[in-house]
C-alpha cells in the first residue's frame, strides 16, 4: 500500500498544537507506518509539497505571510485539518481585533524599546488588519478544536481521516479543551 | 381541580398540568433539551431560542420554556431542522462577542461551551464581530466582563425576582444592549447590590465572577435558586 502524505503547517500559534501532536508518542511509529510526513515545522523539508493528503494547520491567518502560505497549502491539499482553537476561532491571536493592528505594533517595537524603538520595514511580514481563523480564508474540510487538542483526540482524528472516515470531532474535543 | 391535558411528545403520549410549559414537560420525560435563558425557579424569558421545538401546526419553530402546553397538541424535539437552528443560535452568539475560551475564566465550566459541544459546534460560520467591550471591575467581590455576556438576563432576574434588589437592568437595543447595574452607574458604587452573588452564580457564561478567580478556575453553583425557592414556598430547607 502506498502511504499517504501528511504535512503540518504552523501560522499564528504558540507551537502547543504541534506539541500536542508530539505527544501522540509511540504511537507516532504506528502512524508513520500509513504516512510521510512530508513537510512540517517538525521535519526539514524546506518546501511545500505538490500533492498532499492530509495537513494539520496550526494557527490563526495574522500576517501577510500566513496569508500567502495557507492559500499555497490549501492549493495542494486534499484534507485540510484546521488544528486547534487559533486555526478555528482565531482565539488568542485575535485578541487584539478590537482595539486594531497600530497599537500592537506599536506596543510591540516602540513603548516597550528602550533601543532605537522603530517599525519594522522588512523581514517582519506585515500584520493584517484583522487576525480571521483558517476558514475565513479557505475552506477547511475537518475542524479540530482545542486549546490545544489533546494528543489522543489529535491521534483518533487522524487514524479515521487516513482510514478515509469523518472523524467525530463532538466526541473528541471541544473549544477551550 | 388540576386540569390535565394529553399531548403527544416526540410519538409518545404523555400526560401533563394544563398550568405547565412545554418546557417542564419535556424535562419531565427526562428529554435533553439544550437552554441557556432559563433558569428553574425564575421567570422565563424566551430569548436565546436554544429551546425551540417543532409544534404540529404552528407556522414556526416555538420556544418549549414560554409555550403552555394544550390539548392535543404534536410536539418534537430533535428534528435535524431543530437541530441547525440550535447550532446556528449558539454560532451566532459566539460571534457576536469576544469569547476566547483558552484564556476564559468559565473554561469548562460553562454553559454557551456546553451547548456548543453538545450540538457538534466544531466552528463558527459567521464572521467574528470582535467588537471593543469593557470590564467593570469596580465590585469589591465580583467582576463584570462584557466580552462573555450572552443576554439571557438571568442576572437580571435572580436579582429583582429572588434577592429583591433590582440591580440590573437591561440598556440600548440590537448589537447595542448591554446589561447595566444601577441606571448605568459602576456596579462598585451601587447602592442597591447587597453582595449576594446570586447574578454571578446564575450567570451561564464568565460575564459574571468572582474577583480573583482566572483561567478556568470560576465553577457556580446553579442549584441555590431551586433551594431558596422551595425553602420560601414550601418550608423544604434541604441542601
Ligand atoms: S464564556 Fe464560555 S463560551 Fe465564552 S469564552 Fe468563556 S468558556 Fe468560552
Ligand atoms: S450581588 Fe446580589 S444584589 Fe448585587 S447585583 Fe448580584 S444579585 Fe443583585
Ligand atoms: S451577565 Fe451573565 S447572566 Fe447577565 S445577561 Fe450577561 S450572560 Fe446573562
Ligand atoms: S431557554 Fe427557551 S428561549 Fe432560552
Amino acid at each position: 500500500m502506498t502511504k499517504l502524505k501528511l504535512a503540518t503547517v504552523w501560522l499564528d500559534g504558540c507551537s502547543g498544537c504541534h506539541m500536542s501532536f508530539l505527544d501522540i508518542d509511540e504511537r507516532l511509529l504506528e502512524l508513520v507506518e500509513k504516512v510521510d510526513i512530508v513537510y512540517s515545522p517538525l521535519v526539514d523539508f524546506k518546501a511545500f509539497p505538490d500533492a498532499v493528503d492530509i495537513t494539520l494547520v496550526e494557527g490563526a491567518v495574522s500576517n501577510q505571510d500566513d496569508l500567502e502560505k495557507i492559500k499555497k497549502v490549501r492549493a495542494h491539499t486534499r484534507l485540510l485539518v484546521a488544528l486547534g482553537d487559533c486555526a478555528v476561532t482565531a482565539n488568542v491571536p485575535s485578541m487584539r481585533n478590537p482595539f486594531g493592528v497600530d497599537q500592537v505594533v506599536k506596543r510591540a517595537y516602540e513603548e516597550n524599546v528602550t533601543l532605537q524603538p522603530q517599525l519594522p520595514t522588512q523581514a517582519v511580514p506585515p500584520l493584517l488588519k484583522r487576525v480571521r481563523p483558517v476558514h475565513d480564508i479557505v475552506t477547511v474540510d475537518v475542524h479540530l478544536p482545542g486549546c490545544p487538542p489533546s494528543a489522543d483526540a489529535i491521534f483518533a482524528a487522524l487514524v479515521a481521516l487516513v482510514e478515509g472516515r469523518t472523524p467525530d470531532v463532538a466526541a473528541l474535543t471541544r473549544f477551550g479543551a | 381541580m388540576e386540569t390535565v391535558v394529553t399531548l403527544t411528545l416526540n410519538g409518545e403520549m404523555v400526560s401533563a398540568r394544563a398550568d405547565q410549559t412545554l418546557l417542564d414537560v419535556i424535562r419531565e420525560q427526562k428529554i435533553d433539551l439544550p437552554t441557556l435563558c432559563h433558569m428553574q425557579g425564575l421567570s422565563e424569558r424566551g430569548g436565546c431560542r436554544l429551546c425551540v421545538v417543532e409544534v404540529q401546526g404552528a407556522p414556526r419553530p416555538m420556544a418549549a420554556c414560554v409555550t403552555p402546553v394544550t390539548e392535543g397538541m404534536v410536539v418534537r424535539t430533535h428534528t435535524p431542522e431543530l437541530e441547525h437552528q440550535r447550532r446556528l443560535v449558539v454560532e451566532l452568539l459566539l460571534a457576536e462577542r469576544n469569547h476566547v475560551c483558552a484564556v476564559c475564566v468559565v473554561n469548562g465550566h460553562c454553559d454557551l461551551q456546553w451547548a456548543a459541544a453538545k450540538l457538534g459546534v466544531a466552528s463558527v460560520r459567521y464572521e467574528y464581530l470582535h467588537p471593543d467591550l469593557t470590564m467593570d471591575a469596580s465590585h469589591a467581590r465580583f467582576v463584570l466582563d462584557h466580552n462573555r455576556c450572552i443576554l439571557c438576563t438571568r442576572c437580571v432576574r435572580v436579582c429583582d425576582e429572588v434577592e429583591g434588589a433590582h440591580t440590573w437592568d437591561i440598556a440600548g437595543r440590537g448589537i447595542k444592549t448591554r446589561v447595566i447595574t444601577d441606571l448605568s452607574r459602576p456596579w462598585g458604587d451601587s447602592p442597591s447590590c447587597t453582595s449576594c452573588g446570586k447574578c454571578v452564580q446564575v450567570c451561564p457564561t464568565g460575564a459574571l465572577f468572582e474577583k480573583g478567580a482566572t483561567v478556568a478556575e470560576m465553577t457556580k453553583e446553579r442549584d441555590f435558586v431551586g433551594w431558596i425557592i422551595r425553602g420560601r414556598t414550601k418550608r423544604e430547607w434541604t441542601w
